[in-house]
């Protein structure tokens, strides 16, 4: 029997992300200018901003998606656990296990909603019907989705509606027990009862997973997060505690942006 | 181009003048009227105690409306919230100056000793006007000078009770009369309160942080 592959976890109890002065351009242009922020373990933090400003290019460094796109570069450092991700010999596998990602469109794979939450599990070498079984129940109840889908298990998850496909690619990034979860606006293609259904289960993921999320919606950011970075034209504006932000930010773009007056 | 909730700010904040313009001509009819008894000043300020409390309901229901529609952020959020606290003190001020008008009807001030009672109702009156000018003018050191006058507030009240009880032992036939001009003192003292409320949220609307003047 294949054995399971232990994959190691990130010591996050200093600190679960840093990063530091760090620059990003695709070919010549400068996306990200001198970022330097740190991330608590347990929160939700909310990157926002306009258009371009460099918010969802920071959130997909953190488990490196841009490595693959063509002319980008980057300088200064990011840290999970107090570990360079970007050092030459970093496991990418580690990164990768440990830090999900769950982007604005779901999607999930067309099979089956077991299969789409036991995919992940059986590459890290998971046979066992009953441990896949246990995982898929975790993953799913961890979701708020267990009572809705036990009975479907075997159903296409393309059959499911959009709002229940987002919160299975939650559950789906939940298999593997990930200890960070990167949100790139995860509601903004759902209804408003399938967002407060995620809203809500990111306040209850947080007490093990520490969330990052990039959000247009100035009310969701200050419903749910902690923490919040204001980001404007590649640059981190104003960095704080959420309700600081929205009550009394200290810079005027941020209190221009937040009041809708920007631009 | 105009921002549309700039436009109903300024609304509410021209209403909660008007609002606050009201109470200040009630509170200085009271301030007359503890010198002289005059019972068609008194009844006008009794009448104008329903225009006050209307005024109420209507900032309440626009502050509430912006709350809903706009969900406002920072200064937005910050100035509806002042507007919409403040009345609540600026109507029980209303409430109080018309409950003294409602006493001096039934008292005859010239037979009493109201020199204390005097004093307290100036400062009111100034502990009034200058925390609704710290609010809307957005003073903060305006409003913090205006909070420490409470403490003379308190002291006034504490002679008015002595200058009080000194006036039932002499005369225990002004008794009746003398527990009026007592409710009087209290009603002035609160009033002071009121002020200090207002110079709070003026600190909130400037700096964002609510605490309570120690």
């Amino acid at each position: 029997m294949k054995k399971k592959k232990e994959v190691e976890k990130f010591d996050l109890s200093q600190e679960a992300i840093k990063i530091n002065n760090v620059n990003l351009y695709y070919g010549a242009f400068k996306a990200l200018n001198n970022i330097n922020m740190k991330i608590s373990q347990g929160e939700i933090t909310a990157f926002i901003g306009p258009s371009g400003c460099g918010k969802s290019t920071l959130l997909k460094c953190l488990n490196r998606m841009n490595d693959l796109v063509d002319g980008c570069k980057i300088e200064g450092k990011f840290e999970i656990g107090g570990q360079d991700i970007y050092a030459p010999k970093f496991s990418l596998q580690m990164l990768r296990k440990n830090v999900g990602m769950v982007f604005q469109k779901p999607n999930p794979f067309p099979m089956s909603v077991y299969d789409n939450i036991a995919y992940a599990p059986r590459l890290y070498g998971i046979r066992d019907k009953t441990s896949l079984d246990e995982i898929v129940e975790k993953s799913l109840t961890g979701a708020a989705m267990w009572e809705e889908l036990k009975d479907c298990l075997n159903k296409s998850a393309l059959a499911l509606s959009g709002g229940q496909q987002q919160r299975l690619c939650i559950a789906r990034a939940l298999s593997v027990e990930p200890q960070i979860l990167l949100m790139d606006e995860p509601t903004s293609a759902l209804d408003p009862i399938s967002t407060a259904k995620i809203e809500e289960l990111c306040s209850q993921l947080k007490q093990n997973v520490t969330i990052v999320m990039v959000t247009h919606n100035m009310q969701q950011a200050a419903r749910i997060s902690d923490k919040t970075g204001f980001f404007l034209l590649g640059e981190l504006i104003e960095f704080d505690d959420t309700e600081k932000i929205f009550s009394a930010p200290s810079k005027e773009q941020t209190e221009r942006y937040i009041t809708g007056r920007f631009g | 181009m105009e921002y549309s909730l700039d436009s109903n700010i300024e609304k509410l904040k021209s209403d909660f003048k008007k609002m606050c313009e009201t109470v200040m001509e009630m509170l200085r009819g009271t301030d007359i009227l503890i010198l002289k008894s005059d019972k068609e000043s008194a009844m006008q300020i009794i009448k104008s105690d329903k225009l006050v409390d209307d005024a109420e309901m209507d900032i309440e229901h626009g502050c509430m409306r912006l709350l809903l529609r706009n969900q406002p952020f920072a200064r937005d959020f910050r100035e509806i919230s002042c507007i919409l606290k403040a009345i609540t003190d600026i109507e029980r001020i209303g409430d109080q100056a018309s409950d003294i008008a409602n006493i001096t009807l039934s008292l005859d001030c010239a037979k009493l000793s109201t020199k204390n009672i005097v004093k307290m109702s100036s400062l009111a009156l100034k502990m009034v006007k200058d925390s609704i000018e710290s609010l809307i003018n957005e003073d903060t050191s305006l409003a913090e000078k205006t909070e420490k006058l409470d403490d003379e507030m308190d002291l006034l009240f504490t002679l008015s009770c002595d200058e009080i009880v000194e006036t039932i032992k002499k005369d225990p036939d002004k008794a009746n009369q003398a527990a009026q001009l007592l409710m009087i003192a209290k009603y002035y003292e609160r009033i002071g309160d009121h002020a200090v409320n207002i110079c709070e949220w003026t600190e909130f609307e400037n700096k964002g942080i609510r605490n309570k003047f120690q």
